[in-house]
């Protein structure tokens, strides 16, 4: 039945309260539009009014697109209703969760005999350790539950481990003890093997990368170029205002940004100008337009490795969600006011034509984070090592820059390539121990310096104040379990 | 050789999801399961079947790698902690626990498989249920047969079947006899003696 608007409409012209009416509605209609659209709009600030609470640190930055974990289409599966948000945690943190040897991966508590534990504490589940938008419950890591939930499976853990004894259940995982994932540094053979190490190491240095070796694609060790050999549009050299225009702030001239790219290892190595500024040839043969900027793509056509590992951190996890690059303005750590809007993509870091990887392993990063840990990064011993090294007083490795504890350098299939996810070493930071300190410090003396918030914000300007007792816990363990199996031996 | 062992534990759940189509799994019981019905083969066999092949590479496992890599004295060995160590392969307890988990991950195998023993030096070893600490039992009191029940987990009935794992290999006594995890009250094991059960559980 069809309504008929235009009696409505006059009947509201004619009553005396029709003014309010009309514009109770109109208010009505105005909000019912605001959020209807917030909810049917790309992801944007229009989506602000559908956040249900704070979002964790983790997550904050593709908060606004809502479709990043509530999607059900996004699943490889296809839709499924019921584990959306599993199907949405799994997608971006299964491979880091594998690479992690994860300890209490869900399928270990498929066997049926969990039935009843899982009807207390689902562990197949990622959201009852972790919701979001509950800031009020959430500690650190993303936690959402009481800190003591290992004792519903271990209550009995003094029974196999005396030294374990009359210890506080919400002390479980803090630094040097257990993580619920991560414990590849932390697992007792590992800490037995690493006991009695001193605090400083003495072949203290950093493994070299094997760049070429880590590269992917077709353009690795092909003829070196020179100038004369770039192959940039005839009209480049001749245009000054398109050079400058074109041209970091490190490299000003059309002729520099050549003498740059001549020296480094993309001319070394027969990368030309049209590889990164062009796209691929089309259907017909034709080469792509020139582009002044180059794609992330782009790069990824070689550095395939680095660019992944690059969008699954906080650096790049808004372009792997589709969003625009992560500036600045956006983050919740201390910035400095000047880059507010500087976008984060390959060419932030390794800027101009040089990819200068000393520059984009501390300036790059100094340029922008201004937290305390950033800050007194100048005045640490570790800073005193890099400069040594760039002015050729320390051996090659010697060095500690940002890059050296946050970009860790990992042995692969192809040799020593840079993991570009800085934060993938903080999840927790006990991985920075076996993945960066050990080359210099001993294991005790790295996850003391790891656990102590204090430590950290000086930029372990400050020592440990406190020694963590895991290494020692499991040396004891590993000694007593020796003399139990000798006593054996001697009885038979 | 650890692509090797992969691809003879996929062979093993490759020889499994053959099986199981031919299983018919209705709602039985214990006798029940034991019997034959038309066109189809019961739990049990179907239990008795993956049991066989699933012993069959272990088996092989440890006598002819694990106990033939020891007596060459060869550089490679069977090391509890084989994935940070070089030169290092798994347990044949190891190897047989991720072909489990390898099966576990596969939702076309319908059953799971799993170690247990009444002297588990990993505790994820000891038994976990009523009905499983009685096989253990059944299994240490009467050496040579096999252990039928079924059980009910949450809202699941599951048949289960338990058989005696024996000390088939020297590398098993051997090592087990001497490993720091053992306690006060743990059999000295020698050849053939039962040192727990392989539990094979299919959801009814």
């Amino acid at each position: 039945m069809m309504i008929q608007l235009k009696p409505i409409w006059n009947a509201l012209r004619e009553s005396p309260n029709g003014p309010k009416w009309l514009t109770w509605a109109a208010i009505n209609l105005s909000i019912a539009a605001y959020f209807g659209y917030g909810l049917v709009a790309p992801a944007s600030s229009h989506k602000t009014a559908w956040l249900p609470g704070e979002t964790t640190h983790g997550h904050y930055q593709i908060e606004l697109d809502c479709n990043a974990c509530h999607d059900p289409g996004r699943s490889t599966e296809g839709p499924s209703g019921a584990d959306v948000m599993q199907d949405a945690c799994i997608r971006c943190h299964g491979a880091q969760l594998d690479l992690a040897k994860d300890t209490h991966p869900a399928n270990k508590f498929r066997d049926p005999t969990n039935a009843e534990r899982l009807k207390i504490l689902d562990a197949q589940n990622c959201l009852t350790c972790h919701q979001e938008h509950v800031p009020e419950q959430t500690l650190s890591m993303g936690l959402t539950m009481p800190a003591d939930y290992c004792w519903h499976c271990h209550q009995e853990v003094a029974d196999s481990r005396p030294s374990h004894r009359g210890m506080a259940y919400d002390s479980c995982a803090t630094a040097g003890c257990h993580n619920y994932h991560d414990n590849r540094a932390l697992y007792e053979k590992y800490l037995d093997d690493h006991h009695g190490q001193s605090d400083h190491l003495e072949l203290a240095a950093l493994p070299q990368r094997s760049t070429l070796e880590s590269l992917s694609g077709a353009f690795r060790a092909q003829q070196s170029l020179t100038i004369d050999d770039a192959d940039h549009p005839s009209s480049w050299t001749t245009d000054p205002g398109f050079s400058e225009n074109s041209a970091s702030e490190d490299s000003l001239s059309g002729d520099s940004l050549l003498d740059d790219w001549a020296t480094t290892a993309h001319a070394s190595a027969g990368v030309n100008c049209s590889h990164c500024h062009r796209g691929d040839k089309d259907s017909a043969g034709d080469d792509a337009p020139w582009s002044e900027q180059v794609a992330i793509e782009r790069c990824q056509q070689c550095h395939e490795r680095q660019v992944e590992s690059f969008k699954t951190g906080k650096h790049g996890m808004r372009l792997a969600a589709g969003l625009s690059p992560m500036t600045p303005d956006l983050a919740r750590l201390p910035m400095h006011a000047g880059q507010a809007h500087a976008e984060l993509d390959c060419s932030a870091c390794h800027s101009g034509h040089r990819f200068d990887t000393q520059f984009a392993a501390t300036d790059a990063c100094l340029r922008c984070h201004a937290d305390d840990h950033s800050l007194a990064y100048g005045d640490s011993s570790h800073a005193a090592l890099w400069r040594d090294e760039l002015a050729g007083n320390g051996p090659l490795g010697s060095g500690v820059s940002c890059a050296t504890c946050h970009l860790p350098r990992l042995e692969g299939d192809s040799g020593i390539w840079v993991n570009h996810d800085q934060n993938a070493s903080l999840r927790p930071n006990e991985t920075m121990a076996r993945q960066v300190c050990t080359h210099c410090h001993g294991l005790e003396y790295s996850l003391s310096a790891l656990a102590d918030p204090q430590t950290v914000a000086s930029c372990f300007g400050d020592p440990p104040a406190e020694r963590i007792k895991s290494v020692q816990m499991a040396h004891e363990w590993f000694e007593q379990q020796e003399a139990k199996r000798a006593a054996r031996r001697d009885n038979r | 050789m650890k692509l090797n062992l992969q691809q003879r534990l996929a062979a093993t759940a490759a020889t499994v999801c053959l099986l199981l189509p031919l299983a018919t799994l209705p709602g039985c019981s214990e006798s029940e399961a034991s019997s034959t019905p038309v066109g189809g083969i019961t739990p049990q066999q179907f239990a008795d079947g993956v049991h066989a092949v699933m012993m069959a590479d272990r088996t092989v496992y440890a006598k002819h790698v694990v106990t033939n890599l020891n007596k060459q004295d060869a550089p490679v060995k069977a090391f509890e902690y084989w994935e940070d160590t070089e030169n290092s392969i798994p347990l044949p307890a190891q190897m047989f626990r991720m072909g489990a988990e390898l099966v576990d991950e596969n939702p076309e195998a319908g059953f799971t498989y799993a170690l247990r023993s009444k002297w588990p030096l990993n505790e994820q070893h000891q038994a976990k249920t009523e009905l499983e600490q009685t096989a253990l039992d059944f299994l240490s009191e009467n050496p040579g047969e096999n252990f039928y029940g079924e059980e009910k987990l949450g809202d699941q009935k599951y048949f289960v079947a338990v058989y005696p794992d024996r000390a088939v290999a020297e590398a098993c006594w051997s090592c087990h006899n001497d490993h720091p995890n053992r306690g006060d009250d743990y059999p000295e094991f020698a050849k053939d003696d039962v040192m727990g059960g392989v539990l094979v559980r299919i959801p009814l």
